[in-house]
């Protein structure tokens, strides 16, 4: 059962004080959009073995949405971040470069 | 007016611990972000105390200021007061956005008292309550609801919905059951 | 015959005696006894009946590992089945009886499936009751039904409570035998938090019954110095008979305390399960010793040597007075010299390997114990006791050159390491060929969240298989844990075991190697399941190659003690049969629990009124005392009615609705979602997130609103006021509060975190009455307080003021269709507010109704339900609410999802009303069947009911529901299934507005 640190309020929360979000760092298609990019938004989700930046709210606890990066094959928490970003911050990104070098990177 | 009745009325029970539900307390829920202007002044005038560090409640008897979020504070104060309370808070936040709201009859509010306070909140929740430092308000849940508590005198105050109220005795009783001592 | 030696037992206490009955039979032991310890001394060696072909079965280990000695122990509220006798404490007054047997365990009718054995091969109920496919419902099931399961349920409800607990700790070091001991030694005295758990009820382990000699002395001598140590240690904790279950994720893992089973009724939890995070675990789990695959390995009498050398020197009970050893390794002749010690006799020790030496045969061949090398057992004579043993070369057939009297057998096979804990988390073993067993690989550790190694094995647990390697390895694993944890272990002298100079082993999986199939269709490998070794050898000529195929073919390893002793000795069977190496092979996939976890500790404090949080409101208790009738909604339990004495239910719905519509209905509606929503930026938002305007609301009205997801489907609607300037209140669905609040939250915090607007849930602030009817404003009037007139406070109107003393806001808002206000108060006078009003309103004949009385009249409205009319594939536009959408916003919530398509096709079903022609009530759930089938043969329909009731107001049934084509075909009459499919009920299309269509009543 996961811990993840919530970036808000420094508590190393476990995962039946969180909710999941799922992906991370989904651009939204309101009116306007092409079918193909609102299909993409709507259903279209990664599901990488390795990697993933995915969404977490704090729900029994502060109350705020984070975003965190894990591996999905060894469940290894890379970091936390808060959801007002969009997209991962560069240190974090070097970090798991480091880890995993084989990792194309995000997007 | 009738008189304000707390969701169990004072209901309490006395196992390897004591559990009483105490109130209606005056509770304000005050969103701002700490950097508003006027925010520690509106704090300052409900009820005289600093605003909290990250995750700490202040006290002063009474009255108590928690920290719940970066944006969120919950204001402790006597049940009569909240009214004054709100005008002095938006007298001090005029202009500045922000929500101060009376949620004195939303929550129910719990003392557990005793050497082995502690045991009774460790059956509860998943919080490393021997990490819990003193003047640390902690979010997160009792079984299957939400809470928050901070140690207080002799045990811990702790706060919860009041449409679980009769849940949360209900769990407190149990836990504090005599014979079921952690230690 | 088994019996109890007249001295010695280092955990008995004579003095104690503790009476207890065994299928009724009273019979005696002692305090600090086994059951099994009890039984054995008894005599007692047949516990119970093998599961598929009932055979004899008697004690096997001393431990979690037993797969025979299971019974049901207590009886009413205290029955629990399938308990394991080695691990059961005697206690006064124990009751057991055994199991899966009928009618008695003496003689078993079931045991015709024995001789029946070549008949029921591996696989055979998938061979057998594939066809025809009615025999096995009819006839197979019920039989194999009634047969299957070892234990029976209980009945009655639990008379004990359970309990469940938080802990965290640097390290959780579980097992505690001289490894757990050193380690947590090691890890404590560094500072760090540890906790260390024993799954029995002693500290210390195997090396205190080996005779291990530890800096000198006993090694007893060592285990209680070191718990004194561990004891005084503040930032230790020492739990006896508590097993972890599993590792799970990050540290995660659950220990199953026994806290009472031995003390039942004394007032304590019965178990408490520790829900504890560590930064590191440390398995010192040690090893459980292998059986031997000779024939007749199942019958009575026949043990683990370990086990027989628990019983001699643990509880000082003798399996038998002449015990012959079979081994392929040098430990079990610990047990031959601990019987001989004990002044029992060991006619032989038959050991495979060709040649013996070392330190303990020598010992052995001292104390004038007959050694035969290079020989096996051909087979065990016996059948519910042994009686003798006959003698053959291992590397035959199984010709036989000897025959041995006994009335016990100890067997060892060789020990393999508890890799369970180590495995759960992903952990990977490796094959150490001279030791014959898996053992941890400490390079592929289960990783932990931070990718470093979470669980470290140490000892016996992770191969080192001397007392002098175990001490070594625990140190140095301690050491290397409270490194990674950050911590420094201080310097200090690793104790040191006297070495004993042990030959390697030789691994044997079957005995003699070459044994004819005669023989091996009598080596068991599962006691439990009964899966011999021919069995396994079926499964692989069957073409069954992987292991956990086998497993499930064959249920070697699926019976209730999940594999501890059958399993690599089965893969072996497997890959030999295969001609591939064990560690191709591999071993099935360990999971959780270790042992069983009994269902009360897992639901621990979560039944009776605790089961679930139930959510209650200001009036709940009134309403309880007026005998509601009470329905869940959410987690709330709101009043579905308030019956009268001598009233049905739907008398009463009846009752309430006519009474509201006539004269004064007053509602319990705090459960309603209330939810604030504040800043510059509050009516932006709220225009995002509703499909209507909210932005332009006046200050004091109300407007109705609906909320959709972003795939354009209706999610929940309500009422939403202005209160000031930036100021809204938004009224949610009863179950919907919570979720919407979080999905406001959810916009305002990750996609449009520059937006000034708070969000608050006020929803159990405020205790909400809706006072409905003709005479609602007359009530209020006589409250006094504020002016509730028509010009004062008109429809979708409020006010704030007073109303007979109490603070309020006044919301003229309908969901009846009626004159209707609903009244928020403070939660804590809400129940003060309800009498007042319940006594006020007597003259006005105000009466209570509950949630039927509220969907019956919103039925007769024509309004909609969220979750009756709606599914999640439900748009606005489906259900005529195209008003409530605004055409001039460029975006909402859900607006591009519902540009789709198909979702503008003229075939959607859209909503309508439904009046029967005959009058009655078209069934819940009923569809209008269209002519023809799909390309599924199925029936083709044309629409659906989606509220159906009758309505006491206009004396019929009325109903709405989706229909291709909508009100278009308003008019028409069309036809309902009747659920029984018997026929179906006709109904006319209709306007779904039933009742007072131009709205003069709710705008009265």
């Amino acid at each position: 059962m996961l811990i993840l640190e919530c970036p808000y309020c420094g508590v190393k929360a476990e995962e039946t004080e969180l909710s999941p979000g799922y992906e991370a760092h989904l651009k939204r298609f309101g009116p306007g959009s092409s079918d193909d990019d609102f299909e993409a938004y709507m259903f279209a989700r990664k599901n990488p073995k390795g990697v993933h930046f995915e969404r977490w709210r704090h729900s029994y606890g502060c109350g705020k949405w984070f975003l965190a990066a894990r591996c999905t094959a060894t469940l290894e928490v890379f970091g936390t971040y808060p959801a007002q970003s969009s997209e991962p911050p560069a240190d974090l990104v070097a970090k798991i470069k480091a880890k995993r070098p084989d990792w194309k990177g995000f997007k | 007016m009738a008189e304000a009745v707390s969701a169990l009325n004072g209901a309490s029970y006395q196992g390897f611990a004591s559990v009483r539900e105490i109130g209606p307390l005056g509770m304000i829920s005050l969103r701002a972000k700490p950097d508003v202007p006027g925010l520690s002044n509106a704090v300052q005038a409900a009820v005289g105390l600093a605003l909290p560090e990250q995750r700490r409640v202040v006290q002063n008897g009474a009255r108590a200021v928690g920290w719940m979020s970066p944006d969120e504070y919950l204001i402790v104060l006597p049940y009569p007061e909240v009214a004054a309370a709100l005008t002095a808070i938006g007298a001090a936040l005029k202009g500045q956005h922000h929500l101060a709201v009376d949620v004195s009859d939303a929550r129910a509010v719990f003392r557990i008292e005793g050497d082995k306070a502690a045991q009774v909140l460790q059956k509860l929740s998943p919080a490393d309550l021997a990490k819990l430092e003193p003047g640390e308000l902690r979010r997160t849940r009792a079984a299957q609801v939400a809470a928050a508590f901070w140690a207080e005198g002799d045990g811990y105050t702790l706060v919860c919905f009041r449409s679980v109220a009769a849940y949360v005795m209900g769990l407190l009783t149990h836990s504090a059951m005599p014979g079921s001592e952690l230690a | 015959m088994s019996t109890r030696l007249s001295k010695g037992g280092r955990l008995i206490d004579r003095a104690s005696a503790q009476e207890f009955t065994f299928n009724g039979k009273r019979l005696q032991g002692f305090k600090g006894d086994t059951l099994a310890a009890a039984l054995l001394a008894n005599d007692q060696m047949l516990v119970g009946r093998s599961f598929k072909y009932h055979r004899p079965r008697g004690v096997v280990g001393s431990g979690v590992e037993e797969p025979n000695a299971l019974v049901n122990l207590g009886k009413g509220g205290r029955f629990e089945p399938n308990q394991r006798a080695t691990t059961t404490e005697l206690f006064n007054g124990l009751e057991a009886t055994s199991q899966n047997h009928w009618p008695s365990l003496e003689f078993d009718v079931g045991v015709v499936n024995n001789y029946a054995a070549r008949f029921l091969p591996a696989g055979f109920y998938y061979k057998t009751f594939i066809q025809p496919r009615a025999a096995w419902k009819h006839f197979f099931e019920p039989i194999i039904r009634q047969s299957a399961g070892l234990g029976k349920a209980p009945k009655d409800r639990d008379a004990d409570r359970y309990e469940q607990a938080y802990a965290f700790c640097d390290l959780l070091v579980v097992g505690g035998g001289i490894a757990g001991l050193q380690a947590a030694l090691v890890a404590g005295r560094a500072g760090l938090r540890v906790i260390l758990l024993e799954q029995t009820a002693h500290w210390g382990g195997r090396a205190p019954v080996d005779g291990d000699v530890i800096d000198n002395k006993p090694a007893q001598a060592f285990v209680d110095a070191a718990v004194a140590e561990l004891a005084g240690m503040e930032n230790v904790t020492l739990k006896l008979r508590a097993t972890a279950a599993g590792v799970y994720d990050h540290g995660y893992v659950l220990a199953d305390e026994r806290v009472a089973d031995h003390t039942p009724g004394d007032g304590r939890p019965k178990h408490r399960l520790w829900r504890i995070r560590a930064g590191k675990i440390l398995t010192a789990t040690g090893a459980i010793e292998r059986p031997l695959s000779f024939a007749g390995n199942d019958i009575p009498g026949v043990m683990l040597a370990g086990a027989v050398r628990d019983f001699v020197v643990n509880w000082a009970v003798s399996p038998g007075d002449r015990t012959v050893i079979v081994t392929n390794n040098d430990d079990a002749y610990r047990t031959a010299i601990a019987l001989k010690e004990a002044g029992l006799e060991v006619p032989a020790i038959i050991d495979a390997r060709a040649t013996v030496s070392g330190d303990l045969p020598a010992r052995a061949r001292a104390l004038g114990i007959r050694i035969e090398a290079g020989r096996a057992v051909a087979k065990v004579k016996g059948g519910k006791r042994v009686t003798g043993v006959a003698i053959c070369l291992q590397a035959g057939e199984g010709a036989v050159l000897d025959e041995i009297a006994c009335d016990a057998v100890a067997m060892s096979g060789g020990w393999s390491p508890v890799v369970h804990l180590y495995s759960h988390c992903g952990g990977k073993l490796v094959w150490d060929t001279a030791q014959a067993h898996f053992r941890p690989d400490a390079a592929r550790a289960p990783l932990n969240h931070d990718g470093g190694a979470l669980v470290y094995a140490a000892g016996i647990a992770n191969g080192a298989m001397t007392a002098a390697a175990v001490l070594a390895d625990a140190d140095a694993q301690a050491r290397v844990a409270v490194a990674a944890l950050g911590g420094t272990a201080a310097e200090a002298p690793v104790p040191q075991a006297t070495p004993v100079t042990e030959q390697p082993m030789d691994a044997v999986w079957i005995m003699p190697q070459g044994a004819t199939h005669a023989l091996k269709s009598k080596m068991w490998l599962d006691y439990q399941n009964d899966v011999k070794v021919s069995d396994v050898q079926l499964a692989a000529r069957e073409g069954y190659e992987s292991v956990e195929h086998t497993k499930r073919y064959t249920t070697l390893g699926m019976a209730t003690d999940q594999g501890k002793l059958s399993n690599i000795n089965g893969l072996a069977v497997l890959a030999q049969a295969l001609n591939e190496d064990i560690p191709q092979v591999g071993t099935t996939t360990f999971r959780p629990p270790y042992t069983p976890v009994t269902l009360g500790a897992l639901a621990g404090e979560s039944r009776g009124e605790i089961f679930q949080p139930l959510r209650k409101t200001p009036m709940h208790g009134w309403h309880e005392a007026k005998g509601a009738y009470l329905e869940p909604v959410g987690l709330w339990r709101r009043p579905y009615c308030f019956p009268r004495t001598g009233e049905t239910h739907e008398q009463a719905v009846h009752r309430e609705v006519l009474n509201t519509r006539s004269a004064l209905g007053l509602l319990d509606a705090s459960t309603l979602g209330k939810i604030i929503v504040k800043g510059p930026d509050a009516g932006k938002f709220l225009d995002m997130l509703y499909t209507g305007v909210m932005s332009t609301l006046p200050i004091g009205k109300c407007r109705y609103g609906l909320m959709c997801n972003e795939q354009g489907f209706l999610s929940d609607d309500g009422v939403v006021a202005r209160i000031d300037e930036d100021t809204w209140l938004c009224h949610t669905t009863s179950g919907g509060a919570d979720r919407i609040h979080a999905w406001m939250e959810d916009w305002l915090q990750c996609e449009w975190w520059d937006w000034q607007v708070y969000a608050a849930n006020v929803t159990e602030q405020y205790a909400q009455v809706a006072v409905v009817g003709p005479n609602a404003r007359k009530l209020l009037e006589k409250l006094g307080g504020m002016d509730v007139s028509k010009d004062a406070l008109p429809f979708m109107a409020w006010a704030d003021g007073t109303l007979g003393g109490f603070p309020c806001r006044v919301y003229r808002i309908s969901f009846s269709g009626e004159l209707s206000y609903e009244i928020a108060v403070p939660a804590s006078v809400g129940l003060a507010f309800w009498e007042k009003l319940h006594e006020a309103g007597a003259e006005f004949g105000a009466m209570p109704y509950g949630t039927e009385a509220l969907h019956v009249m919103r039925a007769e409205k024509g309004f909609i339900m969220i979750g009756d009319e709606t599914d999640g594939t439900i748009i606005p536009q489906d259900l005529n609410l195209g008003w409530a959408i605004s055409k001039k916003k460029a975006d909402y919530l859900g607006k591009r999802g519902q540009e789709r398509t198909y979702l503008a096709s003229p075939d959607r079903w859209k909503l309508a009303g439904f009046e029967t022609l005959d009058g009655s009530v078209v069934p819940d759930g009923a569809y209008i069947p269209a002519p023809g089938v799909n390309g599924n043969n199925q029936r083709n329909t044309q629409g659906r009911v989606t509220s159906t009731y009758f309505s006491p107001t206009l004396k019929r049934g009325i109903a709405m529901g989706l229909i291709k084509g909508g009100l278009d075909r308003k008019g028409e009459v069309v036809e309902f299934t009747n659920l029984a499919g018997t026929g179906t009920i006709k109904a006319r299309v209709v306007d779904p507005v039933f009742y007072d269509k131009d709205g003069e009543r709710v705008n009265g």
